[in-house]
């Protein structure tokens, strides 16, 4: 069985992340790029199913400027057996339709039994990929699973919809979504960044890739201004002398929220 | 009808019409003329095409989805009204079941889709919609090169109400995609928790962290929003260690919340958290470490033990009540 992980670079969230006001896209010198933490846990999961089953290989596969390479190599020393790297400059900026394009493009060159990706990501919080990607592949998915169980044929799990929590099972080759419900990722072991460097990483362009050459002949989502919020400036802080709750209540009933 | 734009009602898997039905439709009336699909079950499509309309829909349009197909039929139906009506823009409100539509339709209709928006307006060239990005940080505008923008709408996040309208109810039949989906083999209503606000819709928020200690002690933050008629928040670390139901986690992989009052008890205020809060209009904090950045974004913040501080403020809340 082959599982593919969607793992995504993203600008850490411990740090300031800042948008380029001139092109609204990310300003990736003012952060550390990280992969988003959600897309680890689905790695995880992966990674605990290859353990318990035979003859299952994972692979993680992201779209992301060449520079991001290195943080695929975590994915690699946490134990997927390879990467593929979707990196071209042309992907600059693209929209969630192009990106939904490219992945689904990868996945059909390289084969899959089931894909696995995290719920939303950090910077683009969408949660639209998972769906998307199951109409361009025509496969069955289940987003915002809380538990997992894979079998050779099948994926079944419960995930947590609006107003209660919900079963479903799909037949194989499928696609997955996950929460942070699930287990926290592994920390790669030392001897796990040692292999990572064997492990091989695929790089594409889209000139290996079925898509639409012209990417301006299909309607597209597009900037049309960016502005940064002031930020928040703290207010008065008091310490408690015994009237504190007594002095919240007051603050409240002075702004008539209480 | 002038710039129809279509907002996309699937019945939400307990029933009913999904949360933020008012306010896309509210959204929808900002900017051209309300229209809704509402796909559910044969025998609840009536009702709910009549709370569509009374929620603004001057026309609704209604499929069945019976059975146990997750996903596809939402999105089967979906794409036949979008062929309909022929919207400017089509709005679905960012509910769990609503994003996998969204998806879906995208993919169908080769359109572009903006996630998670918070506003609408229209320019010359049509519709834009607003983001509110990195946690509230930036505010960015987006729009379709060409023709019908998807959108999903961050719940809460919409103020604007539609005025009620007359039902004008077509049933449709939907011939299916025969795309392949997933199978539901069962749906477990969520307890109900009281009369309290929906976290994501709520004017105030109140949140516990990891500084109540435990489940039983994080009542003490549920009492406290009870005082104040406000919604139950919580940290990633107090819904980590089971304090409170994953639904009410707020922050970057939680719920982003802009309420008139937000009220966080024992929570450091992680730069994660903050980016769920930091909109909203007054902040108050009580956190017994002077240093906690949650004091950095507080109108009002206070030192000292939250043990002794919630009590003394549900009192006095209480007193005022009279
Ligand atoms: C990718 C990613 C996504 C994340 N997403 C989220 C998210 O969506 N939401 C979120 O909340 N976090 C998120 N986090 C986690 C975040 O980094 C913090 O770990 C978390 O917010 C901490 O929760 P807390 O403030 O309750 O706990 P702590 O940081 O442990 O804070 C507890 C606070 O309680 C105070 N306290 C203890 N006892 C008392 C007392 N008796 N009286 C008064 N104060 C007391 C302490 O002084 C302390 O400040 C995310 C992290 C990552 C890496």
């Amino acid at each position: 069985m082959k599982i593919v992980v969607l793992m995504k670079p993203v600008p850490d969230t411990w740090g300031p992340r800042v948008l380029s006001l001139e092109t609204g896209l990310a300003d990736r010198a003012a952060s550390e790029t990280v992969l988003d933490e959600i897309g680890e846990r689905a790695l995880e999961a992966a990674l605990r199913h290859a353990e318990s089953a035979s003859d299952v290989e994972v692979v993680v596969l992201t779209m992301a400027p060449e520079a991001a390479q290195s943080t695929l190599r975590k994915g690699l020393a946490m134990g997927a057996a390879s990467a593929v790297h979707v990196a071209d400059e042309r992907l600059a900026g693209a929209d969630l339709g192009r990106t939904a394009e490219v992945l689904a493009a990868a996945l059909r060159r390289g084969g899959f039994d089931l894909v696995i990706a995290g719920d939303a990501s950090t910077d683009g919080v969408g949660g639209v990929l998972v769906p998307w990607l199951a109409e361009l592949l025509d496969v069955p998915a289940i987003t915002r699973l809380e538990s997992l169980e894979i079998t050779a044929d099948a994926v079944r799990g419960t995930r947590a919809t609006d107003g209660g929590s919900m079963v479903a099972q799909a037949a194989l080759p499928a696609i997955v979504s996950i929460t942070e419900a699930l287990p926290d990722p592994r920390f790669p072991a030392l001897r796990g960044i040692m292999n990572a460097k064997k492990k091989p990483v695929e790089q594409l362009t889209l000139d290996d890739l079925e898509v639409e050459a012209d990417e301006t002949a299909s309607p597209r989502s597009i900037m049309t201004a960016v502005a940064e919020r002031p930020p928040r400036a703290a207010g008065e802080i008091i310490t408690d002398e015994g009237d504190a709750g007594e002095r919240i209540a007051a603050f409240l009933a002075d702004r008539r929220l209480a | 009808m002038t710039h129809p734009i279509l907002t996309v009602l699937p019945a939400a898997p307990g029933g009913g019409l999904p949360a933020g039905a008012a306010e896309v439709l509210g959204a929808a009336s900002e900017i051209g003329t309300p229209v809704a699909v509402v796909v559910g079950p044969a025998d609840a499509l009536a009702g709910l095409a009549e709370q569509a309309a009374s929620l603004g829909a001057t026309t609704v349009h209604t499929a069945t989805a019976d059975g146990d197909q997750l996903g596809v039929p939402a999105a089967d139906a979906a794409a036949a009204a979008v062929a309909l009506v022929q919207p400017d823009a089509v709005l679905v409100p960012a509910t769990i079941e609503g994003r996998d539509v969204a998806g879906r339709l995208a993919a169908r209709l080769r359109a572009p889709l903006a996630a998670d928006i918070v506003g609408v307006s229209r320019d010359d060239e049509g519709v834009v919609v607003r983001h509110s990005v990195y946690g509230g940080a930036y505010d960015v505008d987006s729009a379709a090169t060409f023709g019908p923008l998807v959108a999903t709408v961050r719940l809460g996040a919409i103020d604007a109400r539609a005025e009620a309208a007359t039902p004008d109810v077509h049933e449709f039949a939907v011939e299916a995609s025969g795309r392949r989906a997933a199978v539901v083999e069962g749906f477990e209503p969520a307890p109900q928790t009281s009369s309290r606000p929906d976290l994501r819709s709520a004017k105030k928020v109140v949140s516990g962290g990891r500084g109540l200690g435990s489940k039983e002690q994080f009542a003490l933050v549920e009492q406290l929003a009870d005082a104040l008629g406000a919604a139950v928040g919580a940290s990633r670390a107090a819904v980590d260690a089971g304090y409170a139901e994953q639904s009410l986690q707020v922050g970057q992989t939680g719920t982003s919340v802009s309420p008139e009052l937000y009220l966080a008890v024992g929570i450091s205020g992680a730069i994660q958290h903050r980016a769920g809060m930091q909109t909203a209009k007054t902040i108050i904090a009580i956190d017994k470490d002077a240093s906690a950045p949650i004091f950095e974004v507080a109108d009002l913040g206070v030192v000292g033990d939250l043990f002794t501080i919630v009590p003394q403020l549900i009192s006095a809340l209480e007193a005022r009540k009279g």
